[in-house]
């Protein structure tokens, strides 16, 4: 026998099924998904911040961020942007539609270390998909945390993703919302400015038991992390998740490489003191 | 590992007797250039110095391959492209790019075809004399000690034979009165004046050792922009590198029909403009020099604080190929000396 026959390909994606989708804004739009064989639906788990392959046949392969939390196993929830072919030929699709993934992929979020701590989550434009899988996952595992901090900045109301979701977070005691748009609009009550503007809401924070975690568009970064370290919030206790492209997710095809380190493998979430150590990182 | 010596005047015959253990496949000559492939005929073989233009990562890593067939059923893996093979005539830098590519493809979770091929695979390497680009003796990849299945050193009346593998000492096996189980003082007096006389042959050599720190102190150097704007992007260099593994994944539907069809893999290189650009139009490398700095990091740095050592094994492909004298000599001189050289 060789080897091929007893091993699992990795390659190989396997069917999901569409099983709702709507539109959080125009051109972005909420799917959730669910693994057609149902063993695999409900075994199959993950770290907030992994990624998945999602496959449509004929039109190609690409990495999509998971937005949903490990912690409501079943259904993975993936948030949208028509912006190529892939997701153009994504958008045809109608619940109850097939796709194919594999996955998850990547390392996720340092959960490890932030049991017990603060913690900061600052999310630009669509950088908010892969922020609700641990926001989420903090709110649903609320106890194991200590006070909860969510800023989220878009463009205008009308790119603001989630909008329901998140607003009623509000009403909850156990978390502070911030929310700011760079454009404000006749019925917009919240913030107006950049997302670093969003700081001064911070109590007095204690920066060595605070972990602070940032996703969004690549300019954003360098801002949103000289705001954390004015907090003096260590390095290591910084995390960012980066865009690549990748054709393979496992290591292979060389995509994602930054110096020695694949995106896929080794992040796409990384600490402040790696970029520093790997200067093409941001 | 044993050690065993056969008369020239057997050569022929014997590797001949190895198609018991595969498809033979080796150097031949395709239309003028010298081209690993299938051997219809043992006489087709070409030992030379010489390397063929593309490297033996082509038998492991095919230019383009289907590797799974989709219909509405989903995804099947094709797994045509594996057959037991022996491919003859392999040169050392040849059998340590490969081991480079296993630290890439066999690293958890393993490439099932590049597993599958190299697994099905035998390798007979050869002994050459450095041709006027070779560069192993620098970066230290002119002797092998593993990755073959057999090694004939040419010691010009008889070959040592070094056996790499239980596979090997089959193949011996198959013609075992061609071999000489005692190596004489004298013999090994022979090999030692042969790799004297050879190291002597190199024409060329770089600093290797240094590279990694060098490569990591000339991060922001203006040598990248300098070579940047020469270079043509034509990624000849990531095709004829034996350790460039990078490849490019596509799905074709079948001619006639909207739901069946193949997910091929093809080579890429990170030369390419569009190598690193995502959907939505960022390209987190659209600079040449960015693109340059990142296939120079492969070679002379990067891959060794995975793997244990840097990419590059010194076939001198790149010195033979770049059209505009970008290759690892004029980039690491340049890095060494910080002068560009001149037009």
């Amino acid at each position: 026998m060789t080897l091929v026959e007893v091993i699992e390909n990795p390659f190989k994606p396997k069917a999901a099924r569409i099983v709702r989708h709507y539109d959080l804004i125009k051109d972005h739009r909420f799917f959730q998904i669910r693994h057609i064989d149902m063993k695999k639906a409900m075994s199959f788990t993950y770290n907030p911040g992994q990624f998945i392959m999602l496959s449509i046949p004929g039109v190609g392969e690409a990495p999509f961020s998971i937005s949903s939390t490990p912690s409501r196993p079943g259904i993975l929830e993936l948030g949208v942007r028509k912006t190529g072919k892939l997701t153009e030929a994504f958008f045809k699709k109608k619940d109850n539609d097939v796709i194919y993934i594999r996955g998850p992929y990547g390392n996720g979020f340092k959960l490890d270390q932030m049991f017990n701590k603060d913690l900061i989550i600052v999310a630009g434009g669509l950088g908010v998909i892969p922020l609700r899988s641990i926001l989420y996952y903090v709110l649903d595992n609320r106890d194991q945390f200590n006070r909860v901090f969510f800023m989220y900045g878009a463009r205008t109301p009308e790119d603001f993703l989630f909008k329901t979701e998140f607003f009623q977070l509000k009403k909850r005691d156990d978390i502070d919302c911030f929310f700011t748009v760079d454009k404000s609009a006749a019925n917009w009550t919240e913030d107006v400015g950049v997302v670093t503007k969003l700081f001064k809401h911070l109590p007095k924070m204690n920066p060595r038991e605070t972990n602070a975690v940032v996703v969004g568009p690549p300019v954003m970064y360098k801002f949103v992390i000289d705001e954390f370290l004015k907090l003096k919030i260590p390095k290591n206790q910084i995390q960012l998740s980066l865009e690549r492209r990748m054709k393979c997710g496992i290591g292979k095809c060389g995509h994602c490489a930054i110096e020695h380190l694949y995106t896929c493998m080794d992040g796409p979430v990384f600490t402040y003191w790696d970029t520093l150590n790997f200067r093409e990182l941001i | 590992m044993r050690i065993l010596k056969m008369q020239s005047k057997f050569l022929e015959v014997f590797l001949e007797s190895l198609d018991k253990f595969g498809q033979l496949y080796g150097p031949k000559d395709k239309n003028g250039v010298l081209s690993y492939d299938r051997l219809e005929d043992i006489s087709e073989l070409v030992i030379t110095d010489e390397h063929p233009m593309i490297p033996i990562k082509k038998l492991f890593h095919p230019m383009q391959f289907t590797m799974m067939h989709f219909n509405k059923k989903g995804f099947h893996p094709d797994y045509s492209v594996i057959e037991k093979r022996v491919v003859l005539g392999v040169h050392p830098c040849e059998i340590h790019s490969l081991l480079r590519l296993d630290d890439v493809f066999l690293r958890d979770p393993i490439d099932p075809y590049y597993s599958s091929l190299r697994e099905n695979t035998a390798i007979i390497g050869f002994s050459c004399l450095p041709t006027d680009n070779s560069l192993c003796l620098s970066t230290d990849t002119d002797i092998v000690s593993e990755g073959f299945d057999l090694f004939f050193v040419n010691l010009d009346e008889f070959y040592l034979v070094w056996i790499g593998s239980s596979i090997g000492y089959d193949m011996i096996l198959e013609r075992e009165e061609f071999f000489d189980y005692d190596v004489s003082h004298d013999d090994i007096q022979m090999y030692i004046e042969w790799r004297h006389k050879r190291n002597r042959m190199f024409k060329k050599s770089f600093e290797f050792a240094s590279m990694p720190d060098i490569m990591e102190l000339s991060h922001e150097s203006e040598v990248w922009d300098y070579f940047g704007d020469k270079c043509l992007s034509c990624g000849q260099c990531s095709m004829v590198c034996p350790t460039c593994n990078c490849y490019n994944v596509t799905d074709v539907f079948d001619v006639t029909n909207e739901t069946v069809g193949r997910r091929n893999r093809v080579w890429d290189s990170c030369m390419f403009v569009d190598y690193s650009l995502v959907a939505g139009g960022h390209n987190f490398r659209a600079s040449r020099a960015d693109r340059l700095r990142l296939w120079y990091g492969h070679k002379l740095k990067t891959f060794g604080v995975d793997y244990g050592r840097p990419g590059c094994i010194g076939c001198g492909r790149c010195v033979d190929t770049c059209p505009v004298d970008i290759n690892v000599l004029t980039i690491s001189e340049a890095l060494m000396t910080k002068e560009v050289p001149k037009k």
